[in-house]
């Protein structure tokens, strides 16, 4: 048993949507006349549900100088309401036997539960409460700013892999607001306000902005007729207009360095590269996801079998790509070299691997393995509520829908050698390439040899 | 992808203890091999996940070559037969079926997940009892994961959270087993012929538990299970792991150039099968263990906001595992932050918690008694626990009613004669970057 923090990954799991069964209609969707849209997915192998609140706005709507606003008030969402103190939401839930929490990205902010089915109806009416009648005061919000500042050295500060992310993140994008942190620079969590996140809150909170997702042991009238009774009375509000932020041209490499105390140097690789915009069409995206796959998709994968078993150049290295998001998209590779090798041995390595496939393209057995993973990967999906619950959210709040689902698999089962050879020589070009790499500083009083020294 | 994972997630630290609702049964039975099998069908998915745990964890590793037991258990899939690792990656990808498992303290575990369908679960059940019956642990692949394991732990002794997680088992184990650590030392020590010893006296018939979860027949179960057990040596090596000695308070600092001090306060705490098991989890869930809800997240983050992250676990496990609390904060407020956690941890000790609290903790526990099952994958954690600490099969329908019994004394009784100042150990490592700290004026009281 262990303590640990609630994970999810973004891969080629969670391209698909719910695998629904053939002949019935699940999962069931509407939306209240005030916007709120509604998705229920019954599960009914164990007493046991999640619900989910998922408002379509993250990091990619800040502006400069306020960056990170969108998670901060993600964790002042649990200060209270004009009925409900601060703390109260989680002790409710915890009493009904459950477990709560809620995680921000670039693209979306969510919040979930997971409790007994027979305590849905609860659990809706706290997400109601809070979607409209948040109430947190100067003094919650003076320490909870501090409580991100420790997240943020906790996952950024004092981790040299998440600092080189950061950076290349912050290389490869110029106007993209990907550029940006999700947890915000730490010189503007400094100057943040609570009124800063209570006009964040105004801004974005409304039914019109969000989606219910409820996943388990529930009948989806009874929920239908929950949410309206819970959220059925909200206005519905202007939002702000979306702009799109179109990333400029790159025309050459740029390169960054991240200096922090580390034993192993490092490197992230990122290109420029498509985003899903239309289901149907953009098999450019299908064939680059599975370049990825086959680049380091399993064990035996590319990267795994030449570069750290075959020729050893690296201890670990990956790839990766997702490609469906509301911003633009790049796929990277990483590596740390093994000692006696160095990065720039590192980055040629990585680089032959995509040449090879450009070259030679690839195998209808490695085509054949990343086709078998796909659909396996499509039933065990379906054991974890979480699992499909994050999955429908995730696809809504980016615009697209669980009915793509199907749809995205057929076309990803159709993406042939040649496709994916043709994606490898038309998107790895340097003049769209982005390289960070961390230079180790070395740790002052070196504990490693006390430790090693202290040894019985 | 997962370090790339653009999410931020608010800390919720899970440590729930075990419960389920009482619709698991677990059938057991003993295969003529002599192997203990644990079983709970389940065809709502056509998946089968299969787990099997040996008595091969890193506490049988011999002193000087910590590690023995995690190579051994890292090479099972290295090769196998007539298969190479290459190959062997393949055949699991070609079927869709995923192999995990690892090693902690006690167990070595091997999991397998497949789709039920004939062809891909045969195609990987096959597979499994290859790498079982004839691993071939190939030298090269050695040599390679050695050099892997120095990088990684080179790399990994530059970080203050491994730094202070090593200081505080060694601290609160010492010589113990528990308290092994990995150096580059005795990773170089292990050889081949030391992992085919030690897998063969340790991944033996009498030392494993087979838990199977999923759409198969019990008479499938059965004959998989047969089937695993008939090609392993039936009995190996009789060690056990010895019991442990409380430590001696020990304050220790650790300087490291990061911005947050990685603190961990505890002593050994309790087994499997300890007479406090309850009063101590539950009490625990109040303290620490609970999430949001905790006294110590409530004084340390919602009160103060001097951390994002604060709790406390037992760990059971064969012997005394470890209770330990943990934060990590700036540096220039660890002395503020340390006060708090001890005066809290003081408090809890001297009153226990309050009727509301206890009433709390039960609620949580007993109410949300069918969320810990609620998928195969947490069935088969529990099932593979109860499987391999031998507990009684109805563990998981006890559970509830243990908890529902307890009484604030009992808990306040339990937390003083067990969680006790004179053996407590606190690791406090880093901090001496935060530039606040740096350019803090001198006190002037």
């Amino acid at each position: 048993m262990k303590h640990g923090r609630v994970s999810v990954g973004l891969g080629l799991a969670l391209l698909a949507g719910s695998l629904s069964l053939p002949a019935v209609a699940n999962p069931f969707e509407t939306t209240l006349e005030n916007g709120l849209k509604v998705i229920v997915k019954e599960d009914r192998r164990a007493p046991s549900v999640v619900n989910m609140v998922w408002y379509r706005v993250g990091a990619i709507d800040e502006i400069d100088g306020s960056t990170g606003v969108a998670h901060v008030l993600e964790h002042m969402m649990f200060k209270g309401t004009d009925t409900l103190p601060a703390g109260e939401f989680n002790k409710r839930v915890a009493a009904m036997g459950g477990r709560d929490n809620a995680f921000t990205s670039q693209d979306y902010t969510a919040y979930f539960q997971q409790v007994p089915s027979d305590r849905i109806g609860d659990v809706i009416g706290l997400e109601a409460d809070r979607m409209r009648h948040l109430n947190f005061s100067d003094a919650e919000f003076a320490k909870e700013i501090e409580v991100v500042k420790e997240e943020r050295r906790l996952r950024t500060d004092d981790k040299p892999h998440s600092l080189v992310y950061e950076q290349l993140m912050a290389t490869a994008f110029i106007a993209h607001p990907y550029r940006r942190p999700v947890i915000g620079w730490m010189t503007d969590l400094d100057r943040m306000s609570a009124d800063d996140a209570r006009n964040w809150y105004k801004t974005w909170y409304a039914p019109n902005n969000a989606t219910v997702v409820v996943v388990g042991d529930v009948d989806h009238d009874a929920v239908f007729a929950q949410v309206r009774a819970a959220f059925g009375g909200f206005k519905a509000e202007t939002l702000p207009a979306r702009r799109t932020i179109v990333e400029p041209d790159q025309s050459g490499p740029r390169r960054s360095v991240v200096r922090a105390p580390a034993e192993l140097p490092y490197v992230a690789m990122a290109w420029r590269a498509p985003t899903l915009r239309d289901v149907g069409k953009d098999r450019d995206v299908y064939a680059l996801q599975v370049l990825a796959a086959v680049l380091d998709g399993h064990e035996g994968a590319r990267i795994q079998k030449h570069i750290v078993r075959g020729s050893q150049v690296a201890v670990s290295a990956g790839a990766g790509f997702d490609g469906t998001s509301r911003g633009e998209s790049v796929f990277i590779v990483d590596g740390t070299p093994s000692r006696g090798k160095t990065v720039a041995d590192v980055e040629a390595a990585l680089l032959a691997e995509i040449q090879a496939v450009q070259k030679d393209g690839v195998s209808p057995e490695e085509l054949g393995r990343v086709k078998a993973q796909v659909i396996a990967g499509q039933v065990y999906k379906r054991d974890s509520l979480m699992g499909q619950a994050m999955e429908i959210g995730a696809m809504d709040a980016i615009g697209m829908s669980w009915k793509d689902d199907e749809r995205m698999i057929e076309m990803l089962r159709s993406v042939t050698a040649e496709e994916v050879q043709s994606v490898a020589q038309r998107y790895f070009s340097d003049e769209t390439l982005s390289v960070a790499v961390l230079e180790p500083l070395p740790v002052e009083n070196k504990p490693r040899t006390r430790i090693a020294g202290a040894r019985h | 992808m997962q370090k790339f994972s653009a999410f931020l997630i608010s800390l919720f630290l899970w440590f729930a203890p075990g419960f389920a609702r009482a619709a698991v049964e677990i059938q057991h039975w003993t295969t003529p091999e002599g192997a203990r099998v644990y079983f709970v069908p389940s065809d709502a998915l056509p998946i089968l996940d299969l787990q099997l745990d040996f008595a091969a964890g890193s506490a049988y590793d011999p002193a000087d070559k910590a590690s023995l037991a995690s190579f051994t258990r890292r090479l099972i899939d290295a090769g196998a037969g007539s298969l190479d690792e290459d190959a062997i990656a393949n055949r699991l990808a070609d079927v869709g079926a995923q192999m995990g498992g690892g090693v902690d303290d006690d167990r070595a575990s091997v999991s397998l997940r497949t789709l039920s369908s004939k062809t891909e679960r045969d195609g990987a059940l096959d597979l499994l009892v290859t790498l079982m019956h004839e691993p071939t642990f190939p030298e090269d692949v050695l040599v390679r994961e050695r050099k892997r394991a120095v990088a990684d732990l080179q790399e990994a002794l530059t970080q203050p959270d491994t730094i202070a997680s090593r200081r505080f088992t060694q601290a609160i184990y010492g010589d113990h087993p528990y308290g092994r650590l990995a150096t580059e030392a005795t990773i170089g020590a292990v050889g081949r012929e030391d992992v085919v010893r030690f897998f063969r006296s340790h991944y033996t018939v009498d030392r494993m538990s087979i838990s199977l979860v999923g759409d198969v027949t019990r008479q499938e179960a059965e004959a998989i299970a047969s089937r695993i057990a008939s090609g392993l040596p039936r009995s190996g090596g009789h060690d056990t792991i010895p019991p442990v000695a409380l430590p001696a308070a020990a304050d220790i600092r650790v300087p490291h150039p990061s911005a947050q001090a990685h603190v961990m306060i505890g002593m050994p705490g309790i087994t499997r099968e300890d007479a406090d098991y309850y009063p101590l989890l539950i009490g625990n869930y109040v303290l620490g263990g609970g999430g949001f809800v905790s006294r110590l997240m409530d004084e340390v983050r919602e009160k103060r906001g001097f951390a994002y992250s604060t709790y406390s676990y037992f760990a059971p496990q064969q012997q005394a595992g470890p209770f330990q609390i943990g934060l990590q904060t700036k540096g220039s407020q660890v002395s503020d932050a340390l006060a708090v956690v001890d005066e809290t941890v003081r408090t809890f000790i001297a009153d226990g918690p309050t009727e509301a609290e206890l009433t709390a903790a039960k609620d949580y526990t007993i109410n949300g008694f069918g969320l810990r099952l609620d998928s195969n994958r947490k069935v088969l954690g529990y099932v593979s626990v109860i499987g391999f600490y031998r507990l009684p099969l109805d563990w998981l329908e006890q559970y509830p009613k243990a908890v529902a019994s307890l009484t604030v004394e009992a808990v306040r009784d339990a937390f003083q004669r067990r969680v006790k100042p004179d053996h407590m150990v606190r690791v406090v490592v880093g901090g001496d970057g935060d530039t606040a700290h740096a350019a803090a004026p001198p006190a002037t009281q």
